[in-house]
């Protein structure tokens, strides 16, 4: 089991090496990690801290694509949530409250997603897409337009804190991807859900309950984009509904593609769209680190992404199998294979 | 039809395809003012055919004549031009249009260059009143039903070409008032001296409408018969292409059991006509009829697939109420559905995720089999079944499709169903197969199961059925039981013309 997982992630964990020693050519101390006031400061760290809320949203997002579907609004339930914890705070509750009541607004979100895929067969980009539009009011409401600040330590914690020396939004992406992982893997909801991905109708027939499945794995979706939403709040100290979480679903969605996930659904793997989420976040500390001028970030960047995909890609993969089949050993003499027995047959 | 000139007259028709010959020296003559039905079962060529004479497949040989002169139409579009229309099943029109705009898409009238279009609908109301429809040529197509739709699609077609129209399967998806309301336009046109081909699985409707017939069967024409001088018993025998006397024998089965359920007045409009329905232990009941009778919207209505509006039903006694899969599994219920791929397998899952797939969706997601477990059921299926493989871990599309729908009967025997309703079981599947599965149905049914079968295949029915369920136009028509059941009184109940 651990063995075919580490072959399914190799792709990835190759590219993020790349990405990571790419980081160390600009930047020499990129490796470098101090111990300073009780906490882990270095790039590598930041790496991890900052793509807190990318591999939150990427691991919601790897079930729902699982499903066949897409997620489009988890930027804007960043940014609901983001706001509910802000003025829950402000209006005086306990942090834990503020959280619970971040947690419940995007529960109520990824709900409203999965009612409409589910129940009323809307598709996914449409149904989703209502709410990415609509979330970024929602939440401007919530704070009156303003950009609502707070100084609450409890929650500037989570955001800015440490536990045992590690940022705490570094901890919680890693709870929550093992919590989630463990029971998609330990259950047999994995199974079902990747059913349901690539065959809906046979999944139905065979006695799989499709429409909670689908509910519940928006659901997830909302609950890790409110978690997202409180990091980036607890961060600045403050929600700011216009901006916070803005392009973040097309983060989730690309860290999946580069997890090797298909938008067809089906198989799927969370630790790969982990990895998906540290190397986009190591290319963004690639173009910081550079010194190229900002201007050219989203540009250079886009230029990488597509490089990875693009090696990722059937026609680059299959290519590359040639290549390998037609040098070396095997243009060598070699005895006849013995005949194969029908168990052998297709293993290859 | 004693015209000298047919309007279309193809001769000699042939198409190959890669290791088949779909049609082998085929004919057909349509005259002006004939509704001609065009029959064969699933495979024989109809369309084949179809897609020769109108240009969608270039034909390996034959010469067509249109109005006594030659033609060669390289497309739909082009024989369009010539004067041959065809209007399909599913309507090919853009609903998302107005009626008007969807009969003059392409030649709308135009005025100072711009499309006139209050001339446009009062032409499109004037051509829709000869069809007998008086709608409003000004709203979306897709506000009127299926029926008009067609309707609307044919008067497209007629204007557009005018000599013959090819009608593929257009009742299949209307009800009985519907349907009058097509045969009416059809009369209309006939009138107009129009060559109809008419297409359907229906019988009756062939008798009702048509003039002639042409019977295909495995690419060749088996006959061209007036309608009026021939049965629907020599129809269907022409189609089937069977010796009725040489019926399989019915083998003597044990005593069936308990009752199982029972279905009474069970239905779903617009999918099955009401029927009464009983199943005891250790019987196999069996469902006959042709194409589109209804054969598996009956399996598809006892599982929930669809849920059933009218009628009640009881499992041993006690009332029962399915309106999902689900609470049919949870009631012992399987089907195996007739369409493998797309109802059946989950392609890129492992053999073994899939044999265990209805169990865990039974057992319910927080309660997952065991890896050990799995392979062990898996493994058990496979030996017992003889499934063909080269690792249980093998993404199930890979397997060839006698031993994907062997895997699949795995799936369903592990939740040890009480009533498993096969539709289909054996289409598709090589020989070897074939018999396993009609060997293991017997096995199942001695064992005391109780099995529900649709099959296109008599004979199999006939070998292994303790009562036979005859379907025709979506209804029961009869029901065969101990020596009555042969393929012979089979398919006398599917052309009984007293039924209809």
């Amino acid at each position: 089991m651990m063995k075919s997982t580490l072959k399914r992630v190799m792709p990835q964990i190759i590219i993020l090496a790349l990405v990571l020693a790419a980081n160390f050519l600009v930047f020499r101390g990129f490796f470098h990690v101090e111990f300073q006031h009780g906490r882990l400061f270095g790039n590598l760290i930041d790496v991890l801290n900052r793509g807190a809320p990318t591999a939150l949203l990427a691991t919601g997002m790897t079930l729902v694509i699982a499903t066949r579907g897409i997620d489009l609004s988890v930027g804007a339930v960043m940014a609901i949530a983001g706001a509910v914890a802000a003025s829950a705070v402000v209006g005086g509750a306990h942090w834990t409250l503020a959280v619970l009541l971040a947690l419940a607004a995007g529960a109520a979100c990824g709900l409203w997603n999965g009612v409409l895929v589910a129940i009323f067969r809307i598709q996914p980009i449409v149904a989703t897409l209502v709410l990415m539009v609509a979330g970024r009011g929602i939440g401007q409401l919530l704070t009156e337009g303003a950009i609502l600040t707070f100084n609450d330590p409890g929650l500037i914690r989570l955001g800015a804190g440490t536990i045992a020396a590690v940022p705490t939004p570094i901890w919680i992406w890693i709870a929550v991807a093992c919590v989630v992982g463990l029971v998609i893997r330990r259950s047999a909801l994995g199974l079902l859900i990747e059913a349901v991905g690539i065959n809906q109708t046979s999944s139905r027939l065979a006695g799989i309950n499709a429409r909670v499945l689908l509910i519940a794995v928006y659901l997830v979706s909302g609950l890790c984009a409110a978690l997202a939403g409180v990091i980036v709040a607890a961060d600045i100290k403050g929600a700011d509904a216009n901006n916070a979480g803005l392009w973040m679903e097309l983060d989730a969605i690309l860290a999946v593609v580069i997890g090797g996930n298909s938008l067809l659904g089906g198989r799927f793997s969370i630790t790969a769209s982990l990895l998906g989420a540290l190397i986009i976040q190591g290319v963004n500390s690639l173009i910081l680190l550079s010194g190229m001028p900002v201007e050219f970030n989203l540009v250079i960047k886009a230029l990488i992404i597509i490089a990875i995909l693009v090696i990722q890609s059937p026609r680059v993969r299959h290519s590359l199998y040639l290549l390998r089949a037609s040098t070396g050993p095997v243009l060598r003499e070699r005895p006849k294979p013995a005949p194969r027995t029908p168990q052998e047959e297709g293993q290859s | 039809m004693a015209m000298p000139e047919p309007v279309l007259h193809a001769r000699g028709i042939s198409k190959f395809f890669p290791g088949a010959i779909a049609l082998d020296d085929v004919e057909l003559a349509l005259y002006p003012g004939e509704v001609h039905a065009l029959l064969g079962e699933n495979g024989a060529g109809k369309s084949t055919l179809i897609k020769c004479v109108t240009g969608a497949y270039s034909r390996d040989g034959g010469t067509i004549a249109l109005s006594g002169a030659e033609i060669d139409p390289r497309d739909p579009l082009d024989s369009q031009s010539l004067g041959i229309g065809t209007v399909y099943q599913e309507v090919n029109l853009l609903e998302n249009l107005t009626v008007a705009e969807n009969l003059f898409l392409g030649r709308q009238p135009m005025r100072w260059g711009m499309v006139d279009h209050r001339r446009m609908k009062r032409e499109a109301r004037d051509i829709l009143r000869d069809y007998g429809l008086d709608i409003d040529p000004g709203r979306l197509l897709s506000s009127y039903s299926i029926a008009i739709q067609q309707i609307v699609a044919i008067a497209r077609a007629v204007e557009l070409s005018g000599k013959v129209l090819i009608l593929d399967e257009p009742t299949a998806s209307l009800d009985h008032d519907e349907v009058q309301l097509l045969f009416s336009v059809i009369e209309r046109l006939k009138g107009r001296g129009l060559a109809i081909v008419f297409i359907t699985h229906f019988l009756d409707q062939v008798f009702a409408i048509s003039d002639r017939a042409t019977i295909l069967r495995n690419g060749r024409v088996v006959g061209t018969r007036r309608l009026a001088d021939v049965s629907q018993t020599e129809i269907v025998t022409l189609m089937l292409g069977r010796q009725l006397e040489a019926a399989t024998h019915h083998r003597a089965h044990s005593e069936p059991g308990e009752l199982l359920l029972s279905l009474k007045g069970f239905g779903k409009r617009g999918s099955i006509e009401p029927f009464d329905m009983e199943i005891r232990e250790g019987e196999v009941v069996g469902l006959a009829g042709l194409l589109g009778s209804g054969r598996s919207e009956t399996a598809n209505v006892v599982f929930g697939v669809v849920a059933a509006d009218q009628g009640t039903a009881e499992l041993r006694g006690r009332g029962l109420r399915i309106t999902n899969p689900r609470e049919a599994i949870r009631n012992r219920f399987a089907l195996c559905p007739e369409d493998r791929k797309t109802d059946g397998i989950v392609g890129d899952l492992s053999v073994r995720e899939n044999i265990i797939l209805s169990l865990q969706a039974r057992q319910g997601w927080h309660r997952p089999i065991p890896r050990a477990k799995a392979e062990e059921i898996a493994q058990h299926y496979v030996k017992a079944l003889d499934i063909r493989l080269a690792s249980l871990d093998m993404p199930i599309r890979l397997l060839s499709g006698g031993n994907q729908q062997k895997a699949l009967l795995a799936r369903w025997l592990a939740t040890e169903p009480e009533l498993l309703i096969l539709d289909e079981p054996t289409r598709g599947i090589d020989v070897g197969a074939h018999a396993e599965i009609i060997a293991l149905i017997e096995d199942l049914r001695e064992k005391g199961m109780a099995l529900i079968v649709a099959s296109s295949e008599m004979e199999e029915l006939v070998a292994y059925s303790s009562r036979i369920v005859v379907l025709r136009d979506r209804r029961q028509v009869g029901e065969l039981t101990g020596h009555e059941i042969s393929t012979k009184s089979i398919v006398e109940a599917i052309a009984a013309e007293d039924a209809a």
